[in-house]
């Protein structure tokens, strides 16, 4: 079980950890650097409670190894706000009472942001089957999609020139 | 008491406030079971049989005991082998001895992940490792795993003491059969006899799973003076108290339970499976241990709901009226007695006054995991059976499957089977707007149908524990007493907000350990807004009035003269000279008026009235792969008042989406040696995103219920009844026959389709 020191960027920030043993990003997230906001709902990359993005890209924290990470860029929901100020998702989500649980929310949220990342005005349907790696047991997804939707327009509203 | 059928003058309930934890939740900082650490905590892992049914000849610990970093190792043995008796769980009561043996097999091991022994380490790979060097010898049994051939005669048992209850005189052998349930009235013969048309069906349902995203997770520590205490994620902190103190044959006040968030359950966390093994563990070690099931060990071993076989046969008069039913419900127990076919027998029919009922249950132990609640135990196979039938009523008498409903539906007075009768009921109301509605006038394109289905819950109350505590600044926070699963703490601090006359914003509500308030039934039978709801707002009340005495005292004036609202005394003497004295006025000056202001009512709630619910389900099927897409779905419901209505909503919609897997995708699948070939989130496959249209609700608000403050009834159970049928009704159509197994899979609605 030998374990590498890792380097990485999370959420803007240089840290270092001990990585390996068959660990997963997620395990060294929430053990590791005790960012306990990724969730593990499965393990096997079905659920996408533990969505976070990785230079850009939506991974399953729970289906990359941890040493894999060295050199990348992580977001996790730990970083989704800008301080005390809340990401226009977070704030639809609320408005729209888009969770119960809020079990698979952090995993929704990274991965919402992943989509209005490269398409800022998706389509209901386009949003449907983005999240459909996201299972969440307890909405029946419809104020999840309308909180997204209106968080992309809220997102287009604030990136218009004055 | 506040009016509850003045919703007009309501300032607060019926808005759509923030919840207080949402920011929490968004953030990440929300602390579910598995977020827990501890210094010195050890990993825990279970090791788990695999066999269906055998006999255990011996648990060999040597070899997994030597490994360095290994503290603990426990098996069944370890347990209290006196603890008896029984827990109220859930919406029913469950015997210790069987919570005992699912968390730890004693002697036999009964379905194929059965905990069998628990190992503590310092790493979790090293716990890994320890459980593989278990050696535990098996014998084999035969074993069986679908509820009918359980039942015939010269199955294998799985508990030899066992003999059918509810059968006089006492059966002369032991069977799998651990209860038959009957009940009915009037002359059921005879109004068959006389019937003008009748329907009969056999109807089939798959065991499902809750699915809930979070799998069961603790952490739990023992003290050297026995005090002890447990962190996890539970419908119910009182209830993992309970069950855990006489497991481990422990005095309650010697447990602290602390509720963590909860990341789902729907009644499947109404149970312990974790919480004794790692408290036992702790024991052994003396530090903490942490225990989390895996996806496949949440399938394996947790849950589901029962498979069900039911035969139903209705007779009725040519216009449309039930004259009478029978029914016969059979339901997987799992591995233990105690599935919910009582409450199939007692729900099947309460929608309808009919007059003469016959039906029996039989509650079936299988060499499968032991069921736990899943949200309306029970209901949804019983109105899977009972609403299909109606409906090919319908088909066969040329009615509006409405009208049909509508002419038979129950109305207040009406006794229920079970000997209750109902109050509060707006059925009929559902069913009329969902007449009235634009859905329901939309014509359908071709190739796609509509189905429309009913479904009653209980809904329950029982006791429940609250208190408000005005803060120095006139603030307030409110304990309650139960987990919040889908945002009570918004109804809670709503209600008391209202009471109070305060923006909602100026009350925040907590959750208390099982040490910081009075005790509650769990999260569960759709009860916390309506029971908990209750002693919040009765706490709230004694609050008023304690502020009202001490603006009366401050005046020197008559306490009759004082008026409380919008969170401020006023006083109606006009021989005093007295200014309006606020709730911060009120709180600042609290030591001169007879100390902190703060108030604790614990209650057993009564007067939870029944709800109903009404479905459509537009649906059109793919011919080439038989798979069927839900195009258009609207979920009605008699709410008495909404008190938070996106909450209420979100309820309905989440139950109809779990509906809608039950009927079409989800499913235990069993191979012929008894091992479950699906336990994982790829091959048992729930609803996601792309799968489901938006889901309309319609919330009928015509009867509050008189016996809450606000009018609250539950609302939690009742979208999953009636999704079952409203789905599989839309599918007959479109076949062009009557499809009674579900889940409605492609291949089987394709093999339905070539049939013609």
């Amino acid at each position: 079980m030998s374990r590498t020191v890792v380097n990485a960027t999370v959420n803007g920030e240089p840290v270092e950890f001990l990585g390996g043993g068959g660990q997963s990003l997620l395990d060294a997230l929430r053990d590791e650097l005790r960012l306990t906001g990724s969730k593990e709902g499965c393990g096997t990359g079905d659920c996408g409670a533990c969505s976070v993005i990785v230079d850009g890209r939506l991974v399953c924290a729970c289906l990359m190894l941890a040493p894999e990470a060295e050199g990348k860029r992580i977001e996790t929901i730990e970083g989704l706000a800008d301080g005390s100020h809340l990401h226009p998702l977070q704030h639809q989500f609320l408005e729209h009472a888009a969770l119960q649980c809020g079990f698979c929310t952090p995993g929704l949220l990274m991965a919402s942001k992943a989509l209005l990342d490269r398409n800022p005005d998706p389509t209901e349907t386009e949003v449907r089957y983005w999240l459909a790696g996201n299972m969440c047991r307890c909405t029946g997804y419809d104020k999840i999609v309308r909180a997204v939707m209106d968080a992309a327009a809220d997102l287009r509203q604030a990136e218009k020139p004055r | 008491m506040s009016d509850g059928n003045q919703g007009g003058k309501l300032k607060v309930v019926g808005q759509r406030p923030i919840r207080p934890d949402g920011v929490d939740k968004v953030t990440g900082r929300a602390q579910f079971g598995a977020d827990f650490h501890l210094p010195g905590m050890l990993a825990g892992r279970i090791k788990r049989s695999p066999h269906p049914h055998a006999r255990i000849a011996s648990i060999d610990t040597s070899a997994a005991e030597k490994l360095p970093g290994v503290k603990a190792i426990v098996t069944g043995a370890d347990f209290d082998s006196g603890a008896s008796g029984e827990v109220e769980a859930g919406e029913g009561h469950t015997a210790i001895r069987e919570v005992a043996q699912n968390c730890l097999a004693v002697g036999k091991v009964l379905y194929v992940g059965h905990a069998v022994a628990a190992v503590a380490a310092t790493q979790p790979e090293i716990a890994a490792e320890a459980v593989d060097l278990i050696e535990v010898t098996y014998e084999v049994l035969p074993h069986v795993i679908d509820v009918e051939e359980a039942m015939a005669p010269g199955a294998p048992l799985l508990h030899a003491d066992m003999f059918t209850k509810g059968v006089t005189p006492k059966p002369d052998n032991p069977s799998n059969i651990a209860l038959k349930s009957v009940m009915g009235r009037g002359d059921v013969a005879g109004a068959f006899k006389s019937a003008d048309v009748i329907v009969e069906g056999r109807y089939t349902t798959a065991a499902v799973h809750q699915g809930y995203i979070e799998p069961h997770a603790c952490v739990a520590s023992w003290g050297a003076d026995g005090q002890s205490t447990v962190w996890c994620s539970s419908q119910g902190q009182f209830l993992v108290r309970a069950l855990v103190a006489k497991i481990l044959g422990m005095p309650l006040s010697d447990l602290k339970v602390i509720p963590a968030e909860i990341g789902g359950g729907f009644g499947g966390k109404t149970t312990v499976y974790l919480e004794p093994v790692a408290l036992v563990l702790s024991r052994k070690c003396g530090r903490p241990v942490k225990l989390v099931m895996s996806r496949e060990e949440v399938f394996l071993a947790s849950g589901p709901t029962s498979g069900s076989v039911m035969d139903v046969k209705i007779a009725a008069t040519k216009d449309g009226k039930i004259t009478a039913a029978e029914m016969m419900l059979a339901y997987q127990a799992g591995a233990f007695p105690g599935s919910p076919v009582h409450l199939g027998c007692m729900t099947a029919f309460a929608c309808y006054d009919v007059e003469n009922l016959a039906l029996v249950g039989y509650d079936v132990v299988s060499n499968r995991p032991k069921v736990a609640a899943y949200r309306a135990p029970g209901a949804p196979m019983a109105a899977f059976a009972v609403e299909s039938a109606l409906d090919e009523l319908a088909q066969k008498l040329g009615m509006d499957p409405i009208d049909l409903r509508l002419k038979n539906a129950v109305k207040d007075g009406a006794k229920t089977v079970y000997g209750a009768t109902v109050k509060s009921a707006a059925f009929v109301e559902t069913l009329e707007m969902v007449k009235a509605s634009e859905h329901y006038k939309t014509p359908l394109a071709k190739g796609q149908a509509r189905g429309v289905a009913a479904g009653f819950w209980f809904n329950i109350g029982g006791e429940s524990s609250a208190a408000v505590h005005v803060d120095e600044d006139g603030g307030v926070t409110v304990v309650s007493s139960n987990p919040d699963i889908g945002g009570s703490r918004a109804s809670m601090a709503m209600m008391a907000a209202e009471t109070l006359g305060l923006p909602i914003e100026r009350v925040r509500c907590t959750i208390g350990d099982t040490t910081s308030i009075g005790y509650s039934g769990s999260t569960g039978g759709s009860r916390v807004t309506f029971a908990t709801g209750m002693a919040v707002v009765q706490a709230a009340e004694k609050v008023v009035a304690d502020l009202k005495r001490r603006a009366a005292e401050t005046w020197g004036c008559d306490l009759a003269m004082v008026e409380w609202a919008d969170g401020v005394a006023t006083c109606a003497d006009p021989s005093k000279d007295a200014k309006p004295l606020s709730m911060k006025a009120l709180a600042s000056k609290s030591a001169k008026t007879g100390g902190p202001i703060a108030s604790e009512v614990s209650i057993n709630a009564q007067g939870a009235a029944a709800g109903f619910g009404v479905h459509l389900c537009d649906l059109e099927i793919d011919p080439e792969t038989g798979r069927s897409t839900v195009i258009r779905y609207t979920a009605a419901q008699d709410v008495g008042r909404a008190i938070h209505p996106a909450y209420v909503e979100g309820q309905l919609q989440g139950g109809a989406a779990q509906g809608i897997g039950w009927a079409l995708n989800e499913e235990y699948v069993y191979g012929k040696s008894g091992q479950l070939e699906n336990a994982s989130f790829l091959d048992y496959r729930m609803p996601v995103a792309s799968d489901l249209p938006m889901i309309d609700t319609i919330l009928v608000e015509s009867r509050p219920n008189p016996r809450h403050p606000y009018g609250a009834k539950g609302v939690g159970e009742v979208p999953i009844v009636p999704p079952l049928a409203a789905v599989a009704n839309a599918v007959s159509h479109v076949v062009g026959k009557r499809m009674t197994s579900l889940p409605l899979s492609p291949a089987k609605v394709l093999a339905a389709m070539a049939k013609g």
